[in-house]
């Protein structure tokens, strides 16, 4: 409890202490505690610079995508009406090539009906001429009796 | 303790310090009881103190300088946090009360606070353990009678290192204050108030009364700092020394004093660090006021 030269000690150690903590200490343990705080402040400011970047390109994507559907329904409907147009032209040409391919065959018919008819108006001529000649019994000249026997063809 | 010691004499002989000194016929070396080491005077050094404050001091240089050089802006190791949580409340600390820019401020508080703490934190190692193992070191190696061998451990229990610290405080204060308020405002700062008049002779009647108020509060500064640790933590080493008397006066009252010791260090851990934290603070105001006109 006595007061001496330990004072004087204390006070010198002190000193040197302090000199030693303001030197060595204290100056590299603020600048490394200064240089996280900006290191962080940096990184934050970063991540919200990425977020926002981030939000940007979500909301172009998604506009990009809505216009990527309507383009595709535009396509679809396109699509959807030329198909129409094509299978009612099909229908129309399939209609107008029937209808061209009945009249033909109609018209062939008639002009069968019609030899047909030829064939046996002739031969009917001809049994007639035949019937004609038995009623008569004997030879009729159809050069000279043949515009009688047109008569009669036209006839029946 | 030795039972051949009174209770007296075992408090007396863990109040003395390990003292090297000039005897009275003119002679150096160790004081060999407490009287001898009173009558040395001024001529005499405490080793148990020096040796204890400066083992505790490089240590805590040590620690903070291997943490200082590892230091970088990355990911920080379990040293590094540490350290660097106990730098970060020292400098909001002196940020919240200290105004004036000034680079010696930040790494002293540091040094009170870390110093201050671990010399206050050698209370809690119980009383006989380093004074009997200096005693067996003193007996087998040195031939010593171990009741002639003084320990010390706490340094801060001797009024030698508070005051020393308080006076290096108190040397900055009035080194600051001259420097930046000039020998006229430092002066002026301590006859011209509180007590002022605009009549000329009425204020020469006030500047001696001025003068010793406010010496007065000025030279209270210090020896406030210094006592109000000093007297903590002698107070503290009192109890842990009357508690460890309990420890020779029967089973019942050894155990009964075991649980006394656990409680009272565990209060004590308080104590340590709030006295160094306040002799921290008021550096740090003291300072402030220093660089301030008021």
């Amino acid at each position: 409890m006595n007061i001496n030269l330990t004072l004087i000690g204390q006070s010198i150690t002190f000193i040197i202490f302090v000199w030693f903590c303001m030197k060595f200490v204290w100056p590299p343990i603020m600048g490394a505690l200064h240089e996280r705080q900006k290191k962080i402040a940096d990184g934050l400011a970063a991540a919200e610079r990425g977020q926002h970047e981030q939000e940007l390109a979500e909301k172009a994507a998604a506009e990009k995508l809505h216009e990527a559907k309507e383009q595709a329904g535009e396509i679809l409907a396109q699509a959807q009406k030329r198909a129409g147009e094509i299978v009612d032209e099909a229908k129309n040409d399939a209609r107008t090539e029937g209808e061209r391919l009945v009249a033909a065959a109609q018209s062939e018919i008639e002009q069968e009906v019609n030899r047909a008819k030829e064939a046996l108006r002739k031969q009917v001529a001809s049994i007639a001429v035949a019937g004609a000649s038995k009623v008569l019994e004997r030879e009729v000249n159809e050069s000279a009796h043949g515009d009688i026997l047109d008569k009669l063809v036209a006839e029946i | 303790m030795s039972s051949e010691m009174t209770s007296a004499d075992y408090i007396k002989h863990h109040l003395t310090n390990w003292t090297y000194g000039k005897h009275p016929d003119g002679s150096w070396g160790f004081a060999h009881s407490t009287d001898e080491a009173k009558e040395m005077g001024f001529m005499a050094i405490h080793v148990d103190t020096m040796f204890w404050s400066i083992f505790l001091g490089v240590f805590f240089l040590w620690l903070f300088r291997k943490a200082a050089k590892q230091a970088e802006a990355g990911v920080p190791g379990k040293l590094q946090n540490f350290v660097e949580s106990i730098v970060e409340f020292i400098d909001t600390s002196v940020r919240g009360s200290f105004s004036a820019r000034n680079a010696l401020v930040a790494p002293l508080s540091l040094t009170i606070f870390t110093w201050i703490f671990l010399m206050n934190f050698m209370d809690l190692v119980p009383v006989d353990w380093l004074p009997s193992l200096a005693a067996w070191i003193g007996q087998s190696f040195f031939g010593a009678d171990p009741h002639h061998v003084y320990f010390k451990v706490v340094p801060t229990t001797d009024p030698n290192a508070t005051f020393g610290m308080a006076f290096a405080v108190f040397f900055l204060v009035l080194y600051y204050s001259i420097k930046i308020k000039g020998i006229g405002g430092f002066t002026g700062e301590l006859t011209l108030q509180p007590f002022q008049s605009k009549n000329k002779l009425v204020m020469l009647l006030f500047i001696p009364i001025n003068f010793l108020l406010e010496f007065v509060s000025l030279i209270a500064k210090p020896i406030s700092l210094a006592l109000r640790l000093f007297g903590n933590m002698y107070a503290g080493e009192m109890i842990f020394i009357l508690i460890a008397l309990m420890f020779s006066a029967g089973l019942g009252m050894g155990i009964f004093g075991g649980f006394l010791q656990l409680g009272w260090a565990i209060f004590h851990i308080l104590i340590v660090t709030l006295q160094a934290f306040i002799f921290m603070t008021l550096t740090i105001v003291y300072l402030e006021m220093a660089h301030h006109e008021h």
